[in-house]
């Protein structure tokens, strides 16, 4: 027929669905490689020049981390190591890890790699969320590290006698059905002295990359239910 | 359609069916201990925990909706191109190595359930990320099955009739058999681990999934309801364009808070807020065609029912307004940053899980097996029976029931937990302490209960249906 419309034309339609796919696979490959660049690990080398980078290096557990509010960006962001006149991280004020704070990047990173590795193999996941992500039947551990309840004032690390952060996490981690805080406990999965070191190394590492503000709040409402 | 022996195409289908419906079963099962356990924490402690029966939960879930899609390929392939599917020895050899590979994986899960941080747990017990948690040896097969199966597809595709339909089948499963190779790395980079996991994840359920749905909706339509091929896949081609044009970077929504960077928020809001927009043109699409096929038919003086498989085309339905509802509003209800920030990780995600893998996926592949049914028994006409209606409502009625359920408990849990407590430990089992947080729970379990009554009747209904004489054959 000589009058008929393209807008109902198989071809057209098959030939527009090719494009528009094209296009958007196009443009998300390319953001891909924007956003690898921003979000590739750091080294200790940036830690020390004051190099902020998104997910910084292994070697970032040497250092004290914070997460407070930006101005300028409106939301919660990681300080790493103190902050500056502009209140970012100033990467001066170091925090001693399982007793030292010159953990080395080699060692460092096995520490991570352990750490990241057990919590895969364990299955963290399938209970908890990681930077939002599993499953929530657990608290949330994308900045577990800056809980209150693990810090000097914390219940958890009290619970466990430790006088430490990282040593209080690490000992919940291996006996965890020992400390219950709940009727629903972290059942046993045989995490190793050494594994659970690891995790925690983990846990520090990835309570110190960029989420944009996630989780708002983080830490910061002490007692606003029950008033204490 | 029906022939009176069953091409070898189909009978390999029915098997994929088979095993489908068995995983789907299994996925009920498990659902409903890790349901129990957030009621009763101490349901089956440190025998099988939450973690282990949640992992057989979505597996299985993942898996038995792999097999069903295979399944529904294999039944469509030699109606479709007019021949016989190519390569069809080598296509039951794999399904046989798909299926022990499973057996060997769940055993796993079951009984070693988790390793030792080394690369050894990865390779042989499991991955620990979820959806994919199968371990490294498992992917690889998987690879190898997957690769079988689109060859399968292509040199059949490619030998017989091209239509729109198998055209769009080839692309669309080529992508998703390749983006599988996404997950297959390890990384100490949680940022960079995440990135690609929603390769995976992402890219199946809200792109290539999406589009086998409207590739299997334009395939019912036609054979079900004599919808007219060339309007059939125009539609599919447009569908095509809108899933995949918001899908792919409807991915950003996904990338708000691991890492990356900000401009994620833009992209993301924008192309995940489009889209819904093909869900409901899918809906509309499906409906119009009835309409207009039944009124064609209705002028000619006909006022049969052009519908010559009821349960089927039940489900069908099902599927085009349960995409829309599941995968659609309630995920447009989460998919903007400004609300994500709080939502994102809590039940209410949980929520829009169930009912969108149930809106999109389940319903159209149940369907499927009906039409496996009618084709296999030579049913011209396939009725609804007392079994059918009561599964269908139940099964559908629990799952809505539990995606309530689930959302109010994820309402208490982002103002509890998130907005007011600020996401801490403490903070989360104050939301979990929450009175409407526990109710939440416990009308999940019931509903989910519900579901699994439904599952049995379903199961004794696709069983029994095909011998039941009420049927016009």
């Amino acid at each position: 027929m000589a009058n008929k419309s393209v807008w109902s034309d198989n071809r057209f339609w098959q030939r527009t669905a090719t494009w528009v796919t094209g296009f958007a696979a196009v443009l998300l490959i390319w953001l891909t490689f924007d956003t690898s660049a921003q979000i590739s690990m750091g080294t200790d080398e940036d830690l020390k020049q004051g190099v902020t980078k998104r997910v910084p290096g292994p070697t970032v557990i040497n250092y004290k981390i914070e997460y407070l509010m930006d101005a300028k960006r409106g939301h919660e962001i990681p300080v790493i190591g103190g902050k500056n006149a502009e209140g970012r991280s100033a990467f001066q004020e170091k925090e001693k890890f399982f007793g030292r704070d010159d953990w080395t990047e080699e060692e460092a990173g096995a520490l991570l790699h352990l750490g990241k590795l057990g919590s895969q193999a364990k299955n963290c996941m399938n209970c908890h969320t990681l930077l939002g992500n599993g499953a929530y039947y657990a608290p949330d551990l994308t900045k577990a590290w800056l809980d209150p309840a693990w810090g000097p004032e914390g219940s958890l690390q009290a619970m466990t006698g430790k006088n430490t952060k990282e040593e209080a996490m690490a000992e919940f981690l291996q006996h965890p059905s020992q400390y219950p805080t709940h009727e629903r406990m972290m059942p046993d999965l045989g995490i190793t002295a050494d594994e659970a070191k690891g995790l925690v190394a983990f846990l520090k590492h990835m309570s110190s990359i960029d989420t944009n503000g996630f989780p708002r709040n983080f830490g910061k409402i002490q007692g606003a239910v029950h008033g204490k | 359609m029906a022939s009176n022996t069953l091409n070898e195409s189909k009978q390999l289908a029915t098997w994929y069916f088979t095993f489908a419906f068995i995983l789907f079963g299994a996925q009920l099962l498990f659902g409903l201990v890790a349901a129990t356990q957030f009621v009763m924490p101490g349901f089956l402690f440190e025998i099988l925990d939450f973690s282990v029966a949640r992992t057989l939960h979505i597996n299985a879930l993942v898996v038995w909706m792999v097999f069903a899609m295979f399944g529904s390929v294999y039944w469509l392939l030699p109606d479709e191109t007019g021949i016989n599917t190519i390569g069809i020895k080598m296509g039951k050899l794999l399904y046989w190595i798909f299926v022990a590979a499973i057996a060997v994986v769940v055993l796993v899960y079951i009984f070693v359930q988790v390793g030792p941080a080394d690369e050894t747990t990865i390779w042989f017990i499991m991955e620990g990320r979820e959806y994919i948690e199968a371990p490294r040896w498992a992917d690889f097969g998987i690879v190898v099955v997957a690769l079988g199966f689109v060859a399968n597809l292509f040199l059949t595709g490619m030998k017989g009739k091209q239509t729109g339909i198998v055209t769009v089948l080839m692309a669309d499963m080529i992508a998703f058999a390749g983006l599988y190779l996404a997950g297959m790395f390890f990384t100490d980079n949680i940022s960079i681990d995440q990135y690609w996991w929603w390769w995976v994840i992402h890219l199946w359920v809200e792109a290539t999934w999406e589009v086998f749905v409207g590739a299997i909706a334009a395939y019912g339509l036609i054979t079900m309801i004599g919808a007219h091929r060339k309007v059939v896949e125009m539609w599919l081609w447009i569908e095509v364009a809108m899933l995949f044009g918001s899908g792919i970077l409807g991915m950003g929504h996904h990338y708000f808070w691991i890492g990356t960077p900000e401009y994620w928020w833009e992209i993301g809001a924008l192309f995940s807020a489009l889209e819904p927009i093909p869900l409901v043109a899918m809906f509309v699409h499906v409906l119009y065609d009835w309409g207009k096929t039944q009124g064609a038919e209705e002028e000619a003086g006909n006022s049969a029912s052009v519908i010559n498989n009821k349960p089927a085309f039940t489900w069908f339905v099902l599927n085009a307004f349960g995409n829309f509802l599941g995968a659609g509003i309630w995920g447009f209800f989460h998919t903007l940053p400004q609300v994500n920030l709080y939502t994102h990780g809590t039940q209410f995600t949980s929520a829009h899980g169930h009912l969108a893998f149930f809106g999109a996926y389940a319903t159209i592949l149940i369907g499927m097996m009906y039409i496996a049914v009618q084709g296999k028994n030579n049913i011209k006409v396939l009725k609804n029976t007392k079994s059918s209606i009561w599964a269908v409502s139940m099964i559908a009625g629990g799952v809505m029931g539990m995606t309530v359920a689930l959302t109010i408990a994820g309402y208490v849990q982002v103002l509890v937990s998130r907005a007011q407590m600020g996401a801490t430990w403490a903070g989360y089992f104050d939301g979990q302490a929450g009175m409407w947080f526990a109710q939440g729970m416990d009308w999940r379990l019931v509903m989910g209960l519900v579901t699994f009554l439904g599952f049995l009747l379903l199961a004794k209904d696709l069983l029994t249906t095909g011998k039941n004489p009420v049927h016009e054959r």
